[in-house]
């Protein structure tokens, strides 16, 4: 079967969708603004700057953005790691992990 | 009417079956999964199984719902191979419950060695007895390395059917390399992490309706045990026909599941 087309027009899926975008977007700076203010360690975490790296790709003119943005916070190794060291997942790749770009 | 072919009520309040009986859901089915701690003792297990097959069946019921499972040892306890292996070898004394649809969710976590070897035993007595699979996917940073490696471990099992696989927990940068490889793929909607809803749709409009099912995967995180019918809503929203919702969220998952004998919505 052939994909779906996209069935509402730009401008139908701009007016329902803007607005809740536009809160999206300002809950973003505003947690920039937020981890600026804060005190103590953490203006280099590698999360923030894979943040910073997709806030690029998000006005750049490529399509896709919503999987290169997943692509660019994942792992890109390809074998297995020797242990599991913990469970859980930080969602950006750590300096340390054997995929680390 | 749909179908959450992935939930996990243990975790969920009787509130919750009520609710999604009043959404319109007629059957589930519940993967075993890790309980947010590691279990002590193989023995754990032995009462995880008998609540999946004997009290949830139950719950479920009284709302209407068919209530159906998946067995196995989540990859999160699999760093442990020894304790891994002799909860394994509790399963196959479930197999003869009829709501028992397969071996899940089995897969990776952090796509460590160890993970892979008790992923490759479960593989084993799915093929054994002939069972469906359903799989686990990992979280966030590690969700792309997952996919390979696990239909990689399935390839060279080699009696497993890919079409008697559902690789779970898809999105955008995973989703298409599952399909390709012939396998189900299933999208779970979780409000932070995994698949909004929105999303959902915009995947099912750029990769189509084949061998693609939705989930909410509830369970004692934040999730969403209504997350189907929400996602039903942004496809009649976006001006998806009834025949398609219908499609992703009973017929898909329907003819998946009916390939156990053993799946019913009523």
């Amino acid at each position: 079967m052939a994909p779906a087309p996209v069935l509402l027009s730009k401008r139908a899926l701009i007016d329902r969708s803007y607005l809740e975008h536009r809160a999206k977007l300002l809950d973003l700076a505003a947690f920039l603004d937020r981890v600026e203010r804060a005190q103590g360690d953490g203006a280099d975490d590698f999360r923030m700057r894979a943040l910073r790296e997709c806030c690029a790709m998000l006005i750049d003119t490529k399509p896709n953005r919503a999987q290169r943005v997943l692509e660019l916070l994942s792992d890109q190794s390809r074998e297995p790691i020797a242990h599991a060291g913990t469970k859980g997942a930080t969602g950006a790749v750590p300096p340390t992990a054997s995929g680390a770009r | 009417m749909y179908i959450d072919p992935h939930i996990h009520m243990v975790s969920r309040t009787t509130d919750d079956y009520q609710r999604m009986a009043l959404a319109g859901c007629v059957a589930i089915t519940e993967p075993a999964f890790w309980a947010g701690y590691d279990r002590s003792s193989p023995q754990g297990f032995q009462d995880y199984f008998r609540q999946l097959t004997d009290t949830e069946p139950k719950r479920a019921a009284q709302y209407g719902i068919r209530h159906h499972t998946w067995l196995c040892i989540n990859p999160k306890e699999a760093e442990d191979p020894v304790f891994a292996h002799e909860v394994i070898a509790l399963i196959p004394s479930f197999l003869a419950c009829e709501s028992v649809l397969g071996i899940g969710e089995i897969g990776l976590n952090k796509n460590s060695r160890n993970e892979i070897e008790i992923l490759e035993a479960h593989l084993e007595l799915a093929a054994k007895h002939d069972l469906m699979v359903l799989v686990h996917t990992p979280h966030l940073e590690d969700k792309l390395k997952g996919p390979r490696l696990i239909m990689d471990a399935i390839r060279n099992q080699g009696k497993l059917d890919p079409g008697r696989v559902l690789i779970d927990h898809v999105e955008e940068h995973t989703v298409g390399i599952v399909l390709e490889r012939g396998f189900w793929a299933g999208m779970t909607l979780y409000p932070d992490t995994k698949c909004t809803p929105q999303r959902a749709v915009d995947i099912f409009e750029m990769h189509g309706t084949e061998r693609l099912w939705i989930n909410s995967a509830g369970d004692w995180g934040q999730s969403d045990p209504l997350a189907v019918p929400k996602a039903q809503l942004e496809m009649r929203a976006r001006g998806h026909t009834e025949a398609s919702i219908r499609k992703v969220s009973f017929d898909n998952p329907l003819a998946f599941l009916s390939q156990s004998g053993r799946f019913k919505t009523a």
